[in-house]
């Protein structure tokens, strides 16, 4: 393993734990408000790419203007299933608002299977995400650091708006207490709208990034990453912000190195991250940076 | 009251008696994809109410039925088939020596797949009683997936991705409605005596349970024993009856069929997870069509793979939102309510016939 | 002699918060004794240490004989300390008899083999735990209601309920949580005298908290007080209500309806 190489891996990694850690935020905002594990936020990721691609090249859109429509379409999907598949079901026990989050899912992969076609399709990146950086002598290919720079981007965009806006703050407050918030004047409904929104937004990116880093996308892209970014959140902490994004780096870098140290194992990835999910939520549930408290008698 | 249950009994007797004589006639006469919806059936009623009696009634939202499922599935397999089978598919690799040369009969192949799912079902009660609601959902959904990817990799066991061909075709109705009948009967007797209240009262409230001297250890492993042991044994059926079993015959999308269907059914009603399962296996055929290209007149409908899901998912989410209860709710199919309905019936048709003035309640 | 239930310097804190300081105090058998103190004080939380929720972080437990501190819930349910919860918390898929009879099934012999082949030794086993039920019920005067949903029943008839269910494991002592929370006046005294009867009737040990004075004032021989977990008073109902430091503790709550 060559100093090169071992760079190479690095940022791979760090854009890779960007990509799951834009995913994860979606899963913790969620969760730290209402509990429920939102099973069908990976494929949120999936419908940002495709609206991304079909904007792109049915509408022929240039992508500074066809991504972020992507986004705002994505956006308004998560809004859409938050209204009609989760809002009535508030005050039902939690594991019905789980299934319901997973019918969401099996649909919107379903739908996207039916209406777009199993096949994988080509995904077009843009033409300067092609080019080839060379940072700290390793040759890096500048949609890798184009990832990261984004992702890094758009955290500070969010950490502002949780910290220093009203609706912000409405979102820490509802994740603490939401009986008591609610009861305090906070428009519940809507502040949980906007977390949505904000959510499935940094899921679309997240979403539109990894078509450009994997171009070719299917109806069920979204599956894998979902539940790895799932993953990153309950190890950094479900239900804090922070946890998501450094669980998300993690998770990524240690993918990629232990298939890079390890190569034989590469079939294994993917119980690998089981196991590391089944023996958090066994033994340190409140993962690295924990907030969401246990039930009390 | 002795009267009613030997009733009852007799009832239970004939209704068994008429059923096997259904199923012969099924065998002697229906065409093959017929008798695989008809054993489909059987298979996926197991599997439903195996989810009930871990779910609705012990209230673990275990999703690992897809696991057990496959541990049942490639046991049985790798017991039935042929040692000049087993040359033929593990090309790649050949399969570990203990196993080349063993065939077994049929159902002790499947009786141990039922063993083995069992054993690991036992397992993971443990770890599961440390766990609430969603995260022993997402748990053990991990499980499944790892049991899976393992049997992907396991390539001297499992001949990894290529799976395995050619499996003897045992699974006949007699076997696969037999397991069914034989998993409605434990499970409806487990649930209607004491055992079966202590897991309702752990479903309900489990803290109060524990105060009231009833062990969440013994009667939560309890549950996923006896569940993991007929998943098992559905596995095994499964694979002897589609003959070609690989891991991706257990996603985790199994076991959401297996959750949808036990849903629509009813929670709490064994029931309601027959018939919903019924329903589900032959819908699932009756609308395959929906899913190719076909003419309707003039209007040409393209091949919509996928839309049978689409439908399925839809219908779930309206259940859930909608109509929580499912088909059946909590209720039980029993003897004395369907008499008292048809009495009922009964009465109302000859109240309608004479014309006095009854005054109507 | 040993008394049936015997704590000593019992401690509970959760994290920096003392929730239980050096609580210590002994029942024989047959008292009936209440705790009372206000919101807060660490009523719950004696129970919930005595009966194997809470594990306590110093001090000993011992009930006939035998240390309980820390054990598990069902376990010490089989000793014979059963509970009953300030929120009513009745089973609600099942109904009233069947409620009762979740409280039979700890002493249950016969396994989940015999029961699912319905052998001869569980089906006696069960004959006798829904005579036995039945017989409880009415004692209980709630027989009447056998088939109707526990949640459906009206709030006295689903506190006694609860009571019930509880004596069902045929405890030797019972520990009620507020059971008069949400009574008027007339049902309060109701559910004493039940507690009254219950307590010759079953030969029982009763360790009553409540939360308003004047129901156990009235009935309870024994009455200890506690505030911000410790005791602060302790004796017969006269020698509390005079008692300066118990009037300060409940200063501004005053009388509860």
């Amino acid at each position: 393993m060559t100093f090169e190489l071992f760079i190479q891996h690095l940022f791979n990694g760090i854009s890779l734990g960007s990509l799951y850690a834009l995913i994860a935020i979606g899963y913790t905002m969620v969760y730290g408000i209402l509990r429920l594990i939102n099973f069908a936020h990976g494929d949120i990721v999936m419908v940002a790419a495709y609206a991304a691609f079909y904007l792109g090249g049915m509408f022929v859109l240039p992508w500074y203007l066809g991504f972020p429509l992507a986004i705002l379409v994505t956006a308004l999907v998560g809004v859409i299933i938050e209204r009609s598949a989760y809002k009535p079901l508030r005050n039902v026990p939690r594991i019905q608002l789980f299934t319901s989050a997973v019918a969401v899912s099996f649909l919107l992969e379903n739908l996207g299977i039916v209406v777009f076609g199993g096949r994988p399709k080509a995904f077009a990146r843009p033409a300067f995400t092609d080019a080839v950086l060379e940072i700290a002598g390793a040759k890096v290919l500048s949609y890798t650091f184009l990832i990261i720079v984004t992702a890094i981007l758009l955290f500070s965009a969010l950490s502002l708006i949780v910290h220093r806006t009203k609706v912000g703050i409405a979102m820490r407050a509802l994740s603490r207490d939401i009986e008591t918030t609610g009861l305090m004047g906070v428009d519940t409904d809507t502040v949980i709208t906007i977390a949505f929104a904000m959510g499935s937004a940094l899921a679309a990116a997240g979403g539109i990034l990894w078509a450009i880093k994997f171009p070719q996308i299917n109806p069920l892209m979204g599956v894998l990453p979902g539940l790895k970014a799932f993953i990153a959140a309950v190890l950094g902490g479900i239900g804090n912000i922070t946890g998501a994004m450094i669980g998300g780096f993690l998770l990524g870098v240690a993918e990629i190195m232990i298939v890079a140290f390890f190569p034989e194992f590469a079939g294994y990835r993917d119980a690998f991250a089981y196991t590391i999910l089944i023996l958090l939520l066994l033994f340190k549930p409140t993962g690295i940076m924990g907030e969401v408290e246990p039930e009390k008698v | 009251m002795k009267k009613i249950i030997t009733r009852n009994r007799i009832l239970t007797l004939a209704a068994l008696i008429l059923l096997g004589g259904l199923l012969a006639l099924a065998e002697g006469n229906l065409d093959p994809y017929k008798l695989r919806v008809l054993n489909l059936c059987a298979i996926f009623t197991i599997f439903a109410v195996t989810f009930n009696l871990i779910y609705g009634f012990t209230g673990q939202f275990s999703l690992g039925h897809a696991g057990f499922a496959a541990i049942g599935a490639y046991a049985a397999a790798l017991l039935t088939m042929t040692p000049e089978q087993k040359v033929a598919n593990f090309f790649l690799q050949p399969i570990v020596p203990l196993l080349a040369d063993i065939q077994w009969p049929f159902l002790p192949a499947m009786l141990l797949g039922g063993i083995l799912a069992a054993i690991v079902g036992f397992l993971v009660g443990f770890p599961a009683l440390r766990l609430r609601s969603d995260y022993l959902a997402i748990a053990t959904l991990g499980f499944g997936e790892i049991v899976r990817v393992l049997f992907v990799n396991w390539q001297s066991i499992t001949n990894g991705s290529l799976g395995l061909k050619g499996i003897p075709e045992h699974t006949n109705l007699y076997w696969s409605w037999g397991a069914a009948a034989a998993t409605v009967f434990i499970v409806k007797r487990l649930v209607d005596s004491s055992y079966g209240r202590a897991l309702k009262a752990v479903r309900d409230d489990d803290i109060v349970a524990e105060a009231l001297g009833i062990s969440l250890a013994y009667h939560k492993v309890l549950s996923f024993t006896v569940s993991s042991f007929f998943v098992g044994i559905a596995g095994a059926l499964l694979a002897n009856l589609i003959s070609t079993i690989d891991p991706k015959v257990f996603l985790f999308f199994l076991t959401y069929q297996v959750v949808g269907i036990t849903v629509m059914g009813g929670m709490s009603s064994i029931t309601g997870s027959v018939i919903a399962a019924c329903l589900y296996t032959v819908f699932l055929e009756l609308l395959r069509p929906l899913e190719m290209s076909f003419s309707l007149g003039p209007i040409h409908v393209p091949p919509l793979p996928g839309m049978r899901m689409v439908i399925f998912s839809a219908l779930l989410l309206a259940v859930i939102l909608f109509y929580r209860q499912g088909l059946m709710g909590r209720r039980e199919f029993s003897w004395d309510g369907l008499i008292g309905k048809l009495n009922g019936l009964r009465l109302r048709l000859g109240r309608r016939e004479s014309s006095s003035d009854e005054v109507s309640s | 002699m040993t008394a049936l239930l015997e704590i000593d310097a019992l401690t509970k804190k959760f994290g920096g918060l003392v929730a239980v300081n050096e609580f210590s105090t002994r029942l024989e058998a047959g008292e009936l004794c209440a705790l009372i103190g206000p919101n807060g004080s660490g009523k719950t939380t004696i129970f919930n240490l005595i009966t194997g929720i809470y594990r306590p972080t110093s001090g000993s437990i011992h009930f006939d004989g035998a240390e309980i501190g820390g054990e598990r819930p069902d376990l010490i349910a089989k000793r014979g300390i059963a509970r009953t919860f300030q929120n009513i918390r009745l089973f609600e898929g099942l109904d009233v008899l069947n409620n009762v009879l979740v409280g039979y099934h700890l002493r249950l012999k016969a396994g989940p083999f015999a029961a699912v082949l319905r052998m001869p030794g569980y089906v006696r086993e069960e004959q006798m735990m829904v005579a036995q039920a039945q017989e409880l019920l009415e004692a209980l005067e709630l027989d009447h209601l056998i088939h109707e949903d526990a949640t459906s029943l009206p709030y006295g008839q689903q506190r006694k309920l609860e009571i019930a269910r509880a004596l069902a494991t045929k405890p030797r002592l019972l520990l009620l949580d507020e059971p008069a929370a949400g009574m008027n006046p007339e049902e309060s005294n109701d559910l004493m005298r039940f507690i009254l009867h219950i307590l010759e009737t079953f030969e029982l040990t009763v360790f009553l908290i409540e939360h308003q004075m004047r129901v156990v004032m009235g009935i309870c021989p024994r009455i200890i007080v506690i505030d911000h977990g410790e005791i602060i008073a302790e004796g017969p109902p006269e020698a509390i209500q005079t008692n300066q430091r118990v009037i300060e503790a409940y200063l501004g709550v005053g009388e509860h309806a």
